[in-house]
């Protein structure tokens, strides 16, 4: 029985840990969130000199050639310091998608510049407040031009590359096909897009008459792709959420243990002390979720798409929980513009929202336990 | 990560199964058989099974073999009872004496009550309970009145227990007692072992809610101990029972018998919700989904925590989640799965209901579990204070001599 991370992983985590806890403090997060920067571009500048974003990336396209396991642990880190970095959009979504379905000379024209950090990468789902399904969406291509508008697009004006899903005509998942455009070939234009969480960029991205290819060598194939490219971030988000979670609970006991009301620590009472415990018991749950998941993702195992689920559902329900319970135990500081609590309070609904809301995914994760339970 | 044995484990694993082929019957080859309904005949199949398991090694498997265990790691225990639970075999009736008691008479107990009670509970001959909690005290323990008063070489206890499990059946109990009230509550408790049997203890079964009598009452009127009965010294009582407490099995098995999000989705097909199958709803879907998530977590918890023991690590705290989290799960599950059954789910008869009644079962069953072992309320205290480090409630009886403290009734 091994359901843990290696001494190796360990002491990986511990590095990105150490380099974020010193180079992105929740100062850095507020930065960004006030002004703006798309996103921490000294911080992005040390992950990439790390060699982090090349982890998951085989060595023949630049990368360090390690797993899906040196990803969770750096996931879990960036999670706990609620970064503004677009390591998500790029290695996670855009660099996983194309190194898990790209025709070799798409490999070799990408993953060397995502791995190096030169390029950043997204994907873009989304066409706005309704969920992305094969019927609804409209961007189109045709004759290698991508026509139609995406949003939100998670660090869509920072990226290089992008990853699109498209409608190539037909019916049903086959009507669906993903599309790699360069954003420097001409037909992409972004516009900021407001959201509530500004730490981290989003915007409105136009394709008109994008030169664009499709994403490995056959069309029709879309939609199931992006369902096993989904799959992978929705571990590794569960990662960052867990992270999260973490870091909300322990800012929560920190408080609770330095607060006196009615001549005692706050922490005391039981009202706080059994809302302090559930977010524990919730943030337990999400880890060994996320853990089964890792090693799923890793092993590229038969219950991927179940396990990816269960640690999106329980990943979300623990931060969101976690942060709303985070500013609820501090009281009305907590919701001044000063208090950090606000960051995760954005984030975790954010990290929840972004590649498909938990209400999307129980439906996901109960058809396939219908499918399985009538086998 | 993988969920293999290492090679050393898959050895023990081999050895187990061998020998339990040899000895018992497999669950899948079980059908029709069932362990006796019958008391007294469970009991002494249950203790043949314990002796012919203390003669292999397999009983107390991580104490010294001096002492009739198996001398084996946590490791060994895990597997052993990974593999058990595959076959029919009477257990459970030795899981206090062997898990709270007996450790505590190992730590406390003079030379002369671990010779003469540790092997004979290893091999299933003595049974025994613990009586701790009391009408007075339940979460609260220290907060019990069974008096014992100082009579020469001899203790006289007045009072009674409740809440003992196998009080009706065991031969010998470890009993929280106050010594001395003048102090306050955590000082003035003195522990003894004491005899069942003698004709002072008064055993009334509890009828529970559920029909069933797992518990008892147990009343003592003018029972006499010897000092040597002893357990620590005089007004050391909380400090014994801690390890008592801490002694607590790691619960490897699952909550066998309960239905869980399987059969829930069994049960949806089956059975509608305004003329369409209920497993086509969402509200239906959404709560399949959640259960399934939170029956997920628990067992890769467990799973981590059996990680730490493979390695011959200390498991981390997260094993303390787990009966927050499945007492209330199996309550709920098990109330909508009567919902499920609309007017129909009033019905309670193993051979009408859905999963052989099951959700009927544990609905009523998680009504107590939620309490036993540890309400909701003092395990999510126990993680804030010892997981969190958040303080100890204000406790206003702290500094007062038991006697002059607030009660109740």
């Amino acid at each position: 029985m091994n359901l843990d991370f290696s001494d190796d992983q360990k002491m990986l985590k511990e590095q990105v840990r150490k380099f974020l806890a010193d180079k992105c403090p929740m100062s850095v997060t507020r930065r960004v969130l006030d002004g703006d920067e798309p996103h921490a571009k000294e911080v992005w500048k040390g992950l990439v000199d790390m060699g982090l974003t090349g982890t998951a990336i085989p060595e023949e396209f630049g990368g360090l050639g390690l797993g899906a396991l040196e990803l969770c642990v750096i996931a879990e880190e960036l999670g706990r310091a609620a970064a503004p970095v677009p390591f998500s959009s790029s290695i996670y979504l855009a660099a996983e998608a194309i190194k898990l379905f790209g025709t070799q000379k798409q490999k070799e024209t990408w993953l060397p510049k995502l791995a190096s950090g030169e390029l950043i990468g997204t994907v873009a789902i989304s066409e706005g407040t309704h969920a992305a399904h094969p019927r609804n969406i409209e961007t189109s291509f045709s004759g290698g031009k991508v026509n139609g508008v995406k949003q939100p697009v998670a660090d869509g004006g920072s990226a290089g590359v992008v990853v699109v899903a498209v409608n190539t005509g037909g019916s049903g998942e086959q009507a669906i096909s993903l599309a790699i455009v360069d954003t420097k070939a001409g037909g992409v234009s972004s516009e900021a897009l407001r959201t509530l969480d500004p730490s981290r960029e989003n915007v409105t991205m136009t394709f008109k008459d994008a030169p664009a290819e499709i994403l490995g060598d056959k069309q029709g194939q879309g939609w199931s792709q992006l369902s096993r490219v989904l799959d992978g971030a929705a571990v590794l988000f569960a990662f960052e959420q867990v992270g999260g979670t973490e870091a909300a609970l322990e800012m929560a006991r920190d408080y609770a243990l330095e607060r006196y009301a009615f001549g005692r620590q706050i922490g005391s009472y039981q009202a706080i002390k059994h809302k302090l415990a559930d977010m524990y018991v919730k943030k337990e749950l999400a880890k060994s979720n996320a853990y089964f998941g890792a090693m799923m993702l890793n092993d590229e195992g038969a219950e991927l798409p179940e396990a990816a689920a269960a640690s999106r559902i329980a990943g979300s329900d623990a931060y969101v929980f976690a942060a709303q319970e985070n500013i609820q135990t501090h009281g009305g500081i907590g919701y001044t513009w000063e208090s950090d609590c606000q960051f995760h309070y954005r984030r975790a609904k954010l990290l929840a929202l972004t590649i498909g809301a938990p209400i999307q995914w129980k439906e996901k994760l109960v058809s396939r336990l219908e499918a399985k339970n009538a086998a | 990560m993988d969920f293999n044995d290492t090679p050393e484990e898959a050895a023990y694993r081999k050895e187990v199964r061998a020998w339990l082929d040899k000895n018992a019957t497999r669950k899948a080859d079980a059908k029709g058989m069932e362990l006796p309904r019958d008391l007294d005949e469970l009991i002494a199949q249950s203790k043949a099974w314990q002796k012919k398991k203390a003669d292999a090694g397999y009983a107390c498997i991580t104490w010294p073999k001096e002492w009739g265990g198996g001398g084996g790691t946590t490791i060994h225990n895990v597997i052993y009872s990974q593999e058990e639970s595959n076959y029919l075999v009477p257990g459970g009736i030795f899981a206090i004496g062997l898990g709270m008691c007996i450790p505590t008479v190992m730590t406390w107990g003079p030379e002369e009550a671990k010779e003469r009670f540790v092997r004979p509970a290893v091999r299933g001959e003595e049974i025994w309970c613990q009586l701790f909690s009391e009408p007075a005290g339940g979460s609260d323990v220290a907060g019990l009145r069974t008096k014992a008063e100082k009579d020469g070489d001899e203790w006289v206890i007045n009072g009674q227990k409740v809440w003992t499990s196998g009080a009706h059946f065991c031969d010998y109990g470890i009993l929280l007692t106050r010594t001395d009230p003048n102090v306050p509550k955590h000082k003035g408790l003195t522990m003894f072992w004491i005899d069942m049997k003698d004709p002072a203890v008064e055993v009334r079964p509890i009828k529970q809610m559920s029909g069933g009598s797992e518990f008892n009452e147990v009343f003592f009127t003018n029972l006499r101990v010897k000092d040597s009965q002893r357990l620590g010294k005089p007004g050391d009582g909380w400090k014994v029972a801690l390890t008592t407490l801490m002694n607590e099995r790691l619960a490897v098995g699952g909550s066998q018998g309960n239905a869980d999000t399987d059969d829930l989705i069994e049960l949806a097909r089956d059975v509608t919700i305004a003329g369409e199958p209920a497993i086509r709803h969402g509200g239906v879907r959404e709560r399949i989904a959640d259960w399934y998530v939170q029956a997920q977590g628990l067992k890769f918890t467990r799973f981590r925590t059996l990680t730490a023991l493979s390695k011959g690590e200390t498991p981390g705290p997260e094993s303390s989640i787990s009966k927050i989290v499945a007492a209330k799960k199996m309550q709920d599950l098990g109330s909508f799965g009567m919902d499920l059954q609309d007017m129909g789910g009033v019905i309670r008869d193993r051979k009408m209901s859905p999963a052989d009644g099951a959700y009927t079962e544990q609905w009523i069953g998680a009504a107590g579990y939620r309490i036993a072992g540890g309400t909701d309320e003092i395990l999510r205290n126990i993680v804030a204070e010892r997981v969190l480090g958040l303080p100890g409630d204000v406790r206003v009886d702290k500094d007062l001599p038991f006697n002059q403290a607030p009660k109740g009734k």
